[in-house]
């Protein structure tokens, strides 16, 4: 392949085949946000320290303000999109919502993928869940009921 | 868009990525958590990127006493694998302390290895630093120096390395294979990591795209069972090492016949604390043999004015992940 500025490339977001042309630079959340219009991850710090735009790719979480989305072509990619809404929420939705995990809820998204992701890890206490969690921050400081929604789903 | 543009371009194999590499400004992409964050912080500003992340070189293998991790190996995996968790516990030690479960599922091995020193000046683009841009000065000497290494540094450059999982490794003795335009060479991790001196942005003894392409960690099964890392941070989780220490024994009859230490986040380089490994080494592990050693940790320690805290830091994790394994025995 022949260094190139733009790059075409596939993805399956939410079990939907896209096609579309990326700038060699795009991270993985630019292309979901800007060129998709799917804004429900979020941009937090840009550098990987936040987790507001945890996405699962592969099945395994990871940050997608890290990701190139060029390096990304061929992906399964899940978003916050694909795993509930409002009419049927996502078991770990639902807990968030009766836990009152959020406050701005602009954390939430990367909240719940990261979640997901780490409740296939099995935490086996909630030490597990607060370090297992540790990569998504939250100002507003829900912590204690994050901590607690996420227990809940696990069974602790 | 965050910084200066670039273009990309995805090897076909590793003479490809050694080819396409050769030339300046050209670098390797991997699991890019370290590399985008350099990019988007103006700290490196690359003309090309090449993507060698679906090289098949992310195995990890254990034959014959030696363990292999490929150097696209994911450190999830590798903190995962049976092999590395029976045989090396300090390297999933090591790995576990280090970042987040997103970016452990991001970052490889070799990337880990060359990740960039955290140093404030380093990643500022407006701030003097002689690393990123040589000549202009260090400023972490004159002003914020609590990052600042203890050992190894040279007037021009003072900034110490990042990595949690290159202290177990150079602890265990591990080697680097690489592959270049010369074809593979091996040698000790230690010697990947150049001492700052006159050039400290020369940070490794890598040629212009040479590509590593595993590590070889050597039959060191012996410390299994009496092995730990001991990461002192800012925060409980999810942060760099202020300070850090890998100690491995192997204890026979009550007395260490092997000891190898090692301390993070105090050099330019993962820094093997040779003359206390010498100390262990016959002894038994009691209080005044660990007193002994912490001192020994530190004789060579020089401080700047606002990081004299990491001497006493590093003394104290020294004597304490030598209590934890005491205890054990």
């Amino acid at each position: 392949m022949a260094p190139s500025s733009s790059v075409p490339i596939s993805l399956t977001i939410n079990g939907q085949v896209l096609e579309s042309s990326v700038s060699a630079c795009d991270t993985l959340l630019d292309v979901l946000r800007d060129t998709l219009g799917m804004t429900g991850t979020k941009k937090g710090c840009d550098m990987g320290a936040c987790g507001a735009c945890t996405v699962l790719l592969g099945g395994r979480r990871i940050k997608s303000c890290l990701a190139l989305a060029a390096s990304c072509d061929g992906s399964s990619i899940t978003t916050i999109e694909g795993i509930g809404g409002a009419d049927k929420l996502h078991p770990l939705q639902a807990a968030f919502i009766r836990h009152d995990a959020l406050q701005c809820g602009y954390c939430t998204p990367g909240q719940i993928m990261s979640a997901l992701a780490l409740l296939e890890e099995r935490p086996a206490n909630l030490e597990a869940i607060r370090e297992g969690m540790s990569g998504n921050l939250c100002r507003c400081g829900a912590y204690p009921n994050i901590v607690a929604a996420i227990a809940e789903v696990a069974g602790l | 868009m965050s910084g200066h543009s670039f273009q990309y371009s995805r090897a076909a194999n590793a003479d490809d990525a050694r080819n396409q590499a050769s030339k300046p400004g050209v670098t390797f992409l991997a699991g890019g958590t370290d590399l985008l964050q350099l990019w988007k912080s103006g700290a490196l500003a690359p003309a090309a990127i090449v993507d060698i992340s679906r090289l098949p070189l992310d195995d990890v293998e254990f034959s014959d006493g030696e363990l292999s991790l490929g150097a696209l190996a994911r450190l999830s995996d590798v903190a995962a694998h049976r092999d590395v968790t029976r045989y090396h516990p300090l390297i999933a030690e090591a790995i576990l302390a280090s970042a987040s479960g997103q970016i452990r599922n991001m970052a490889t091995v070799g990337g880990n290895l060359l990740q960039r020193t955290r140093c404030p000046y380093f990643r500022n683009e407006q701030l003097a630093c002689n690393k990123r841009n040589p000549g202009s000065g260090c400023g972490a000497q004159s002003g914020e120096s609590r990052q600042a290494a203890l050992f190894g540094t040279s007037p021009l450059c003072v900034a110490t390395h990042a990595s949690d999982l290159a202290v177990a490794l150079v602890a265990l003795g591990a080697e680097v294979e690489v592959f270049g335009s010369e074809g593979a060479r091996r040698f000790s991790l230690r010697d990947l990591y150049r001492l700052p001196g006159e050039t400290p942005e020369h940070e490794t003894n890598l040629m212009q795209g040479e590509l590593i392409a595993a590590v070889h960690v050597p039959n060191a099964a012996r410390f299994a069972a009496c092995s730990t890392y001991l990461k002192i941070r800012d925060r409980a989780s999810f942060d760099f090492a202020v300070v850090s220490v890998a100690a491995a024994l192997q204890i026979e009859n009550g007395k260490i016949v092997e000891a190898r230490l090692a301390a993070g986040g105090v050099a330019p380089l993962p820094w093997r604390l040779d003359r206390a490994e010498a100390a262990l080494t016959g002894s038994v592990l009691d209080g005044p043999t660990i007193a002994a050693v912490g001192d020994l940790a530190v004789e060579h320690a020089r401080p700047l004015a606002d990081n004299r805290f990491k001497v006493a830091l590093l003394r104290n994790a020294v004597m304490r992940a030598l209590q934890g394994l005491e205890s054990r025995t």
